[in-house]
């Protein structure tokens, strides 16, 4: 993991040290809500419906069992005794005093951990693969990537006013869990014809109320260009893009304005200026920050998927739980587990104090003390033996870890909803709760086999819908909660945003629709076939006519 | 339709960010029971009044009036944003595990 230098600790402090002054002075009356309101959200603090909510970062996922047995104490000390794990792979806290942020802040800091950026107009977390260093299909770790943009982007002068906010993904593999297509700036690495490493660039994605597919403005970038690259993106974005309309203000209206040619061609001029500046990354940086992701010192294994077999024949919740939640581990011996927060227990993505000690502790005793949050609400435990995972799975189950349902149907994607958020049109946790209650059959969820279901509360799109292949957006509708669906959505390599399926369903019809267009799948499907694939072969009208009957 | 209902003044307040509610004596409580209810505009303008002025004196945050219908022991608003905002969130808070 990146370890925090005399500059990012003492950035960090100060930072923490500067709120307590301004909080002070807001407390006092000295600054009125106008006046400390910007002053927050640079801090990640938003008033939400009920309370004050700390948006946390945890940078590109990435938390050691240190930091999470922080989140724990912070929920516990400062919170109610949960956290949320968000879709952009952070944390947030729901019911945070003001006048006790200030110190909150401090205990992070103890633990290189902070709020800056996490909320504003301008580069926020960035964002990138679960999987990153451990992954079998991994071309480069991307987090050597997403560290150099990380201090890059940090207090960024230039970049602190933007039009609105920017989020930045990026993915080492070819099979994208990054979702690097709906995003405002996607990296994908990939080889150019030498065999080199590279980045396509992808502008000007992402879901909110017009989503968008991003665009390749360039196929492959030499790595020590990046940092100049990005910022020629943000400098033509910071000048052209709107600031007239907030709705209108994102990287990817401005792309979808002027065309994706005019935006490369604006990009590549503003380049030719930055490209031999000292954002030039010298290869010495590079080693700097790859040192700080240096692969531990795996103690050899033999493979174990013999006696894995035998456990599993054994045990069928065992099999299934190895079915769904287990990812293939570069190094021979070792798995990457997939912790499902699915559970019925709780809302998609929360997890109790205790739950996070749990895991702290779980990642020390079976891996190198290391967790990752994912985009889907998930955490990852990335270097677990593989001989050792039913001991895992067994005490996983004791804190209601071990759900088995890892890309199935009842691994729910959910914003907060009008539950907790202010933004809000309708609740997304209560129907996410019905479908996983409906959905409890762990044969059948298997047997449905691959699917994404995403909800949001509103057009924010936070529960990032668009991408769903069943994708849930609540509407108010008359002062009544409506869900409207579409289907064949994916923000994988196959990105694509998903269309209407027709006029929405109150909430007490909105899971029957969820049975209904499944119950089509199954019934439309081809042997294995997924039920993205599915849609794709046959369209909208059988779904259709599920849900409405015959036109 | 606001004005055929009765109606309570709703906030934040300002140190610990909590909802609370506009009481008779011009204070602020965290339970809806101790609300003080206008029963027609004219009332409910001097509430928010009075409300407005307790954020500009830094007590609480962005205070406004909501319908409420009044059964039982508290008022209960009318719409579901504020049903929710008023009596937390209608899911669990996870717990226990």
């Amino acid at each position: 993991m990146y370890k925090y230098d005399e500059f990012d600790s003492r950035l960090v402090t100060e930072r923490a040290e500067q709120f307590r002054r301004q909080v002070k002075r807001r407390l006092s009356g000295e600054l009125s809500e106008d006046q400390f309101k910007p002053l927050r959200l640079m801090n990640g603090l938003y008033l939400q419906l009920h309370a004050y909510m700390l948006r946390v970062n945890v940078p590109y996922g990435m938390l050691s069992s240190t930091q999470m047995r922080k989140l724990a104490h912070i929920a516990r000390k400062y919170d109610r005794g949960y956290g949320h794990f968000t879709t952009r792979q952070n944390i947030q806290y729901n019911w945070i005093q003001l006048e006790q942020v200030p110190d909150l802040l401090a205990e992070l800091a103890q633990v290189e951990m902070h709020a800056i950026q996490s909320s504003g107009n301008c580069i926020r977390n960035v964002t990138s693969d679960q999987y990153a260093g451990v992954a079998a299909d991994e071309l480069e770790d991307p987090r050597v990537w997403c560290e150099i943009i990380r201090q890059w982007s940090t207090l960024h002068p230039e970049f602190s006013f933007l039009p609105r906010k920017f989020k930045i993904a990026v993915t080492g593999s070819p099979n994208d869990r990054a979702a690097v297509q709906v995003h405002d700036i996607g990296l994908r690495m990939h080889r150019n014809d030498d065999g080199q490493a590279g980045f396509e660039v992808i502008v000007g994605g992402g879901q909110g109320r017009t989503p968008h597919i991003g665009k390749t403005i360039r196929e492959w970038l030499e790595p020590e260009h990046l940092l100049s690259y990005l910022e020629a993106i943000l400098r033509v974005y910071n000048q052209d893009g709107r600031r007239d309309n907030m709705y209108k203000s994102r990287i990817k209206i401005l792309v979808h304005e002027i065309g994706a040619d005019t935006f490369r061609e604006l990009v590549e001029t503003e380049w030719a200026e930055l490209r031999d500046s000292e954002l030039r990354l010298p290869q010495s940086e590079i080693d700097r920050i790859s040192a700080c992701f240096a692969p531990p010192d795996y103690p050899r294994r033999a493979d174990a998927k013999t006696l894995l077999d035998s456990q599993a024949a054994a045990r069928p919740d065992f099999a299934a739980w190895l079915h769904s939640n287990i990812a293939e581990h570069k190094v021979p011996g070792y798995a990457i587990v997939n912790i499902s927060l699915k559970s019925l227990a709780a809302p998609p993505g929360d997890m109790t104090a205790k739950q996070m000690v749990a895991a702290a502790d779980l990642a020390d005793e079976y891996g190198f003390g290391e967790l990752r949050v994912n985009h889907r609400q998930n955490l990852v435990l990335p270097d677990v033996p593989q001989e050792q995972l039913l001991e895992l799975w067994q005490k996983l189950n004791t804190h209601g870890l071990g759900t088995a349902n890892i890309g199935h149907v009842s691994d729910i994607v959910a914003c907060p909803g009008l539950d907790y958020c202010s933004l809000a049109n309708a609740r997304s946790i209560p129907i996410a709760q019905e479908i996983n209650a409906r959905f409890q059959d762990l044969d059948r969820v298997h047997d449905i086999g691959e699917l994404s279901i995403n909800i949001s509360g509103c057009m924010n799109a936070c529960g990032h819908h668009h991408v769903g292949n069943i994708g849930i957006l609540g509407v108010d509708k008359k002062g009544k909660e409506y869900y409207q669906f579409t289907l064949g959505g994916s923000s994988g390599r196959d990105a694509a945003l998903g269309e209407r399926t027709g006029r929405g369903f109150p909430a007490a019809e909105a899971v029957d629709a969820v049975e209904s267009i499944i119950a089509t799948y199954l019934r439309l499907r081809a042997s294995d076939e997924r039920f993205v694939d599915t849609y794709r072969r046959v369209g909208m009208e059988p779904f259709q006519e599920a849900l409405y009957g015959a036109a | 339709m606001l004005s055929l209902m009765p109606q309570i003044v709703i906030a934040n307040s300002l140190a610990d960010g909590f909802v609370v509610f506009l009481t008779a004596s011009n204070g602020w409580s965290s339970r809806v029971r101790d609300a003080t209810v206008a029963h027609d505009d004219a009332d409910a303008e001097v509430l928010l009044r009075s409300a407005k002025a307790a954020a500009e004196n830094n007590l609480v945050i962005d205070p406004y009036l909501i319908a409420v219908e009044l059964k039982g022991d508290a008022p209960e608003p009318t719409e579901y944003r504020e049903y929710i905002r008023v009596f937390g969130p209608s899911v669990a808070i996870p717990s226990g595990q």
